[in-house]
């Protein structure tokens, strides 16, 4: 299903935790659809099985994935509500890159049109004037 | 599942294990790393039952180990240097543990034949070192154990086959909620499959934790000032490591990782980098706190 960095810093699951997120996120992974079962994912990826448990207790916590006992978890269909630590650490990236930009001489006009270019048409997508 | 209270084992003058415990539960892989010498050989083989503890108790699902058949049945021990009969070949040595071991499964054995491709009919000790140790795989798996006890078990197995008994590993513990206990100098290799770790250091245990609690427990943070390093920063952070490469301060700092960021910000530095640290890292600055540190010797 998915490829981890085993190189990467970051604890094994965390990056399955960010992986599924961004499939749910992306919609890769449709709403109500089943998780692979923990052995068969441990199986797949050579990982520890407790760490995937981990890892879907994570999700189910953040609101991501729900789980019903017996058969399994699936993907929750409602966007998650408390994202406040998450948002704030995309804020910091945002800061990041915007003022490695301006160092780089992009100018804040062009800044702004290449996020604008990002956001959906009918929601301030269109050109001001 | 496997608990072991204040171990102690000496051979003459030498304390090779002082009060260890440690406890691996069900399903688990219980990393244990340590120095040269420290004594994780001797506490693997006290826990697979070759040798008896001086002191203190060992048990598997609540019962002693030593001279335990029942228990031995369904342990397997793979030594760093496995030993197989003279002259007998892999059958022969599968035909052998047949009849040691109850609960030998021999349609497993046939199909691990897939796996390892080795003829059967060579002799054990005709082979290299790194398909004896293979050999050591496939006949533990078909015995359908309970608890794994491998001594640096990946060493001599090329990178194919590495990944191939990795995941035969995990396999069990997924499927039949094995508890391995793995001791290795390779902690690149334990970070992937191991949930529990413990650090032996001259005898003693000198920290066993889950992995990614200790992993989220210490950081590693780069941070850089556009004018100079504000005194009151290193006071108020006690750093484990400090080292200042350039204009750039590198400190090891233990704590929650949104904490430290946000004390690191009133300080409005010019780079601030937060990183995990790697196991290899942990164990390193971990050692250095007890005087084994790396220091390089010139001559």
């Amino acid at each position: 299903m998915f490829e981890l960095d085993l190189r990467s810093r970051a604890p094994v699951y965390e990056q399955l935790v960010e992986k599924i997120k961004e499939l749910i996120i992306y919609n890769v992974l449709k709403p109500d659809q089943q998780l692979p079962a923990v052995r068969v994912l441990a199986g797949e990826l050579t990982i520890n099985p407790n760490t995937i448990q981990k890892a879907y207790r994570e999700l189910e916590h953040r609101g991501y994935i729900y789980s019903v006992p017996g058969k399994g978890s699936f993907v929750k269909p409602a966007v998650p509500g408390n994202n406040t630590a998450r948002l704030r650490a995309l804020e910091d990236e945002l800061a990041k890159i915007v003022s490695e930009m301006l160092y780089l001489g992009v100018t804040p006009q062009e800044i702004i049109t290449r996020i604008k270019m990002q956001l959906p048409e009918d929601e301030g997508g269109k050109r001001d004037d | 599942m496997i608990e072991i209270e204040s171990v102690s084992k000496r051979f003459q003058e030498t304390e090779a294990l002082k009060e260890v415990s440690l406890s691996v539960r069900r399903g688990s892989i219980y990393g244990l790393v340590g120095s040269n010498g420290a004594g994780k050989t001797t506490l693997l083989k006290i826990l697979a039952g070759i040798y008896r503890a001086d002191s203190g108790r060992l048990t598997i699902d609540s019962q002693p180990v030593f001279e335990n058949h029942s228990i031995k049945a369904r342990t397997i021990f793979i030594p760093d240097a496995p030993y197989h009969f003279p002259n007998f070949t892999i059958r022969d040595m599968a035909l052998f543990y047949s009849r040691i071991y109850p609960r030998w499964n021999q349609a497993r054995f046939e199909k691990l034949g897939d796996v390892f491709n080795i003829e059967t009919r060579l002799r054990v000790r005709t082979l290299s070192k790194g398909m004896q140790r293979q050999v050591s795989f496939w006949l533990g798996l078909p015995l359908m154990p309970d608890v794994m006890v491998l001594d640096e078990p990946l060493d001599g197995l090329d990178p194919v086959m590495r990944r191939k008994v990795k995941n035969l590993i995990i396999q069990d513990v997924a499927e039949r909620k094995m508890s391995v206990v793995i001791s290795s100098h390779n902690l690149r290799e334990l970070e992937d499959i191991c949930d529990y770790i413990g650090i032996l250091h001259q005898g003693e245990m000198l920290l066993q934790r889950d992995l990614d609690d200790l992993k989220a427990d210490v950081h590693k943070i780069q941070i850089a000032f556009s004018g100079d390093i504000p005194p009151a920063l290193l006071q108020d952070l006690p750093a484990l490591y400090q080292e200042k490469r350039g204009s750039v301060l590198i400190l090891i700092v233990r704590g929650a990782s949104a904490e430290i960021i946000s004390r690191m910000r009133s300080y409005h530095p010019a780079v601030l980098d937060i990183l995990p640290l790697t196991l290899e890292e942990i164990f390193i600055y971990e050692m250095g706190d007890r005087g084994y540190e790396i220091k390089n010797v010139l001559y």
